[in-house]
């Protein structure tokens, strides 16, 4: 199945909140091997003035990704996730994200583009708390590899 | 505030900021799948890996990506100071299961590669390199400046 070429210009709602945990920080903060205290104690997060302790700077990509779902998941898609690379990322922060966030993020097919058998598709994620307050923006290029490819 | 100790004026395009090096093991990439939800096989399943046509389990792009930001973070001294972070993806790296080291070593440098006294900022340019290549291409964070 190739990729369907009218899925330029879609959107979809991310309507399910990640709410956004201090261990859920920590965690991932533990997985990219960061180290700096805002992201583990509560006091250390305060001296730099946030409310609560912060996420690293690419923590976004969690809501990203499950944006990102709704598009390789949706049957008419035509993208068959085993070939799927990721070509490039892009954090863009409005704000820095804060255990005790509750995160919504609507998805925007910006472009589609034939490279092959294969495509390139770029998405673009508005991340937001659910009372409206605009987070963070990425953007993803993923590459969907063609047989052979 | 920590990043008072950084001052824009004291800066300059191509100031170092520093290095560090991201071993890299199996079970790194298991808590990365963990912690980020990311649990595409070919970054676990050495089988289904070679599948698809990949060398071998390779890491998250993902977690390259965000284990190399932390050079940036200490330096800066606040992660929310990075306000903006891009990057293109242009080789994979291949962990190997290796018994009692890293199966992967990546090497990371950072310079300044633009200052924006206006906004406050400055363009911090990684190189992010796995065994001399370079594994991440335009790797650019920029910070936000006391």
């Amino acid at each position: 199945m190739s990729i369907n070429p009218e899925l330029q210009g879609r959107s979809y709602r991310l309507g399910e909140i990640y709410s956004v945990g201090r261990e859920s920080i920590r965690d991932f903060a533990r997985a990219v091997k960061a180290t700096h205290a805002a992201h583990f104690e509560v006091a250390a997060a305060h001296e730099l003035g946030h409310a609560d302790l912060v996420a690293p700077p690419t923590y976004a990509i969690i809501v990203a990704q499950r944006a990102d779902a709704l598009l390789i998941n949706d049957a008419d898609s035509g993208i068959d996730f085993s070939r799927v690379v990721h070509a490039e990322q892009r954090f863009t922060h409005h704000r820095a994200i804060v255990a005790g966030d509750e995160l919504v993020a609507e998805l925007h097919v910006d472009a589609v583009r034939g490279m092959g058998g294969g495509a390139m598709i770029t998405t673009r994620a508005e991340i937001s708390t659910v009372t409206g307050e605009a987070v963070a923006t990425t953007v993803s290029a993923i590459l969907v590899r063609g047989e052979g490819q | 505030m920590t990043t008072a100790s950084l001052n824009i004026a004291d800066l300059s395009v191509g100031t170092e900021i520093g290095s560090r090096v991201i071993e890299i093991s199996r079970a790194d990439l298991i808590k990365y799948a963990g912690a980020s939800g990311d649990f595409n096989p070919i970054h676990w399943n050495e089988r289904f890996a070679r599948e698809v046509e990949l060398p071998g389990v390779i890491a998250h792009g993902m977690f390259t990506m965000g284990a190399a930001v932390q050079l940036v973070t200490d330096w800066v001294g606040d992660p929310a100071a990075v306000v903006s972070y891009g990057t293109r993806f242009t080789k994979p790296v291949p962990v190997a299961d290796l018994e009692g080291g890293p199966g992967a070593v990546v090497a990371v440098t950072g310079v300044v590669g633009a200052l924006d006294s206006d906004a406050g900022t400055a363009r911090i340019d990684l190189t992010v390199t796995l065994d001399g290549q370079k594994v991440l291409v335009k790797a650019q964070a920029t910070v936000r400046l006391a």
